[in-house]
């Protein structure tokens, strides 16, 4: 009972000190569930408003039925990493993955290579005239029944009736020929971007592609199969960042494997390399191992900035856009990097103008129309300044994550900028198929290719080569029917746009584009392809 | 050290530092416990020292355990503070959460700091709070304010006398 005594001597102030801290903990609880509620409640409300669907592409059919015989030309850097997306991995490669993995337990490069689904080929041919290379290959893929043969030319191997397919990865200037020989024999084409090195024969391989529907064409822009880029697409289809007057999208590199200073092998010599094959229909030179191992400082082979990486961005854009082939280019820039002896500039801006070009807009109907394209390079800085796509109402920065950010002048958004439900500062959606995983980027210029989505995706959260997706899209085409996301229709707007702006360089004024005539107009006398082309 | 020999300005200042370190704790807990895409990997993958094992903590197999415990962590060691129950351990529980915050990024000259409101050499506000839980260990004053009250009470007289 004495207890009970003392408990009745429990006053206000005795239960104050020993209940306090309950409404505390009452006050605190609800605030913050209460702020974490209002939180989720408003990115349901955006999510909801914006609705953009992150969806992966359909997959590509089954890789089912006889094997595919495939015949590889240029076994070069390039051709390398083809034969890798295709399943094939050099020795040297190999032996040269597992050491980077000791090194580094972390390293999942080869890791990734072996968990690749088998596309079910044959590497049935190699053309490459450099010996070297081609013995190569031969030895590394000779094996577990796969039968290869070295051709000495692509006529050869194209006319021998010994492959169903060719993958094209030589220098520029044997783009076109070699896929219009190949289309034109019944032989499946992949090549490399870009898929052609003058004007001229855009047309001719645009022809060669629809004389022989049955031969699948597709070109090497494999970004096509990025996820973030189906999710940018469907970004642009709801009209989220309004008339986008500006699209920026940069190249800025600044180490010499970026600037096309490739190594010299020290095995190269006129015995083992076929000088006059590798020229072609190039200006005769003599030999020459820096135009064999460096070929894209020349115009003779290569296309500079304009053909080798403002395609990629021209056609990432193109992609997501599909604003086609631009009324007018201008173009300026010089060497001001690698003043080596090249003759394709390592500075450059381009203005590609689409007066005609709409995304959609917000405004007065007839206030917005037009549209400008700006690629600005540089091999010598490399500040990532992002590829951004600026609307009245949102600019959507774009590479392999995508970030939307609501304009502070935007009329779609003014409202809810207003009761400050959006804030201009803060993304208004983000989509990064990366979230739950990290990625090892091992060199400068290879994050560089990564930031663009161009090296890889994601499908399910796992990390996906896009070339082994892309390669594989070809593939399916050519089993199971369909066309490929890059084909002829895509590759001839990416090579029209590049000439027009190599041409605008080389020859200091703007470059007109005429759509009804599908021509770009020329002055009297003028040689489109001289002028592109030459050394000048 | 007898409390009971505090002023009352003493024993207030001491439970409102119990009270606001309690208040802090519990809205941490809170406000990740009623979000759903809250986790502690990215604090954990750009740990800057002892990287392994926070690397390990973030990985897929032990981030939701991880995410889990440190919610009830929070909210655990804030009740704890501001109902004035069991603070002792409270303040132990606290101590060993924020030393791992503490660890993860410390404010080493040469180590990269991340984004913070002010600027710190070895001492940051981690460590204070760690020194404060330290102080609230040696003087949890539950008799002044705390629900142990309840249970003090029958002895009360006792104390007293």
């Amino acid at each position: 009972m004495a207890n009970d005594n003392n408990f009745n001597k429990w006053n206000r102030r005795d239960l104050l000190k020993a209940l306090g801290g309950i409404p505390i903990v009452g006050s605190v609880w609800f605030a913050g569930a209460d702020l974490a509620g209002d939180a989720k409640r408003e990115k349901q409300f955006l999510l909801e408003t914006l609705n953009i669907k992150a969806t992966p592409p359909p997959e590509s059919g089954p890789m089912s039925g006889k094997p595919l015989r495939v015949g590889v030309i240029g076994f070069g850097i390039r051709g390398e990493q083809l034969c890798r997306a295709l399943g094939f991995a050099t020795n040297g490669w190999l032996k040269e993955m597992q050491e980077a993995l000791n090194n580094n337990p972390k390293d999942t490069r080869l890791k990734d290579f072996k968990a690749q689904e088998n596309l079910n080929i044959q590497l049935a041919g190699i053309c490459d005239v450099f010996d070297i290379r081609a013995e190569d290959f031969v030895a590394s893929f000779n094996r577990d029944g796969n039968k290869v043969k070295r051709f000495k030319t692509h006529t050869e191997m194209i006319n021998s009736g010994e492959v169903d397919a060719v993958v094209i990865a030589t220098p520029d200037h044997w783009h076109a020929p070699m896929s219009i020989e190949a289309l034109n024999a019944g032989v499946h084409v992949y090549v490399e971007k870009p898929m052609t090195h003058n004007v001229s024969e855009t047309y001719t391989l645009r022809d060669a592609v629809t004389n022989n529907p049955k031969a699948v064409f597709a070109v090497g822009h494999q970004h096509r199969q990025t996820q973030s880029f189906l999710t940018a697409q469907d970004v642009i289809r709801k009209n989220i960042l309004g008339h986008v007057s500006l699209v920026q999208t940069n190249t800025n590199r600044n180490d010499d494997n970026g600037a096309w200073q490739y190594d010299i092998h020290e095995l190269a010599s006129p015995k083992t390399i076929d000088w006059d094959l590798f020229l072609g229909n190039a200006p005769k030179e003599d030999f020459n191992l820096e135009h064999f191992f460096r070929w894209r400082k020349w115009w003779a082979y290569g296309s500079g900035l304009s053909g080798d990486l403002l395609t990629h961005d021209y056609d990432r854009i193109n992609c997501v856009l599909g604003m086609g082939i631009p009324r007018s280019v201008t173009a300026s820039g010089g060497i001001y990097t690698h003043r080596d002896g090249r003759n394709v500039p390592d500075v450059l801006q381009v203005n590609m103008e689409f007066p005609d070009f709409s995304t959609g807009g917000s405004q007065e109907k007839g206030k917005e129309k037009g549209m400008t394209f700006v690629y600005s390079a540089t091999l010598g800085n490399q500040f990532d300044r992002g590829t951004v796509l600026m609307g009245h109402d949102g600019s959507m920065d774009l590479g392999n994550r995508i970030s939307v950010y609501a304009d502070p002048r935007s009329t779609k958004y003014a409202e809810l900028i207003k009761e400050q439900r959006i804030e201009t500062d803060v993304p208004i959606y983000q989509y990064d198929p990366a979230v739950s995983g990290t990625d090892a980027v091992t060199s400068a210029t290879a994050k560089y290719f990564a930031n663009k989505g161009l090296l890889w995706t994601y499908r399910d959260g796992k990390r996906v080569d896009s070339t082994f997706l892309h390669l594989r899209e070809w593939l399916s085409c050519i089993r199971n029917g369909g066309t490929p996301s890059c084909s002829i229709k895509e590759g001839f707007d990416e090579a029209i746009s590049a000439h027009m702006a190599g041409l605008s360089y080389k020859l200091g004024r703007r470059i007109d584009w005429d759509s009804v005539e599908q021509k770009i107009i020329t002055k009297p006398g003028e040689d489109l392809d001289a002028a592109l082309l030459g050394n000048g | 050290m007898n409390t009971l020999n505090f002023s009352a300005n003493q024993r207030f200042t001491l439970v409102l530092l119990r009270i606001l370190i309690g208040w802090h704790f519990l809205y941490e807990g809170v406000i990740k416990a009623y979000n759903p895409s809250w986790t502690a990997k990215g604090y954990l993958l750009s740990a800057s020292v002892f990287k392994p094992f926070f690397t390990w903590l973030a990985g897929d197999s032990l981030i939701s355990s991880i995410n889990m415990l440190n919610i009830a962590g929070l909210i655990a060691v804030g009740i704890s503070l501001l109902l004035g129950l069991k603070v002792r351990w409270g303040c132990v529980a606290g101590i060993l959460l924020l030393v791992f915050y503490y660890l993860a990024h410390p404010p080493f000259a040469g180590l990269p700091q991340g984004p913070s409101e002010g600027s710190y050499w070895v001492v940051n506000k981690n460590l204070i709070e760690i020194a404060a839980l330290l102080v609230i260990y040696q003087f949890p004053l539950t008799a002044t304010f705390g629900l142990e009250n309840l249970f003090l009470k029958k002895n009360k007289t006792t104390v007293i006398n």
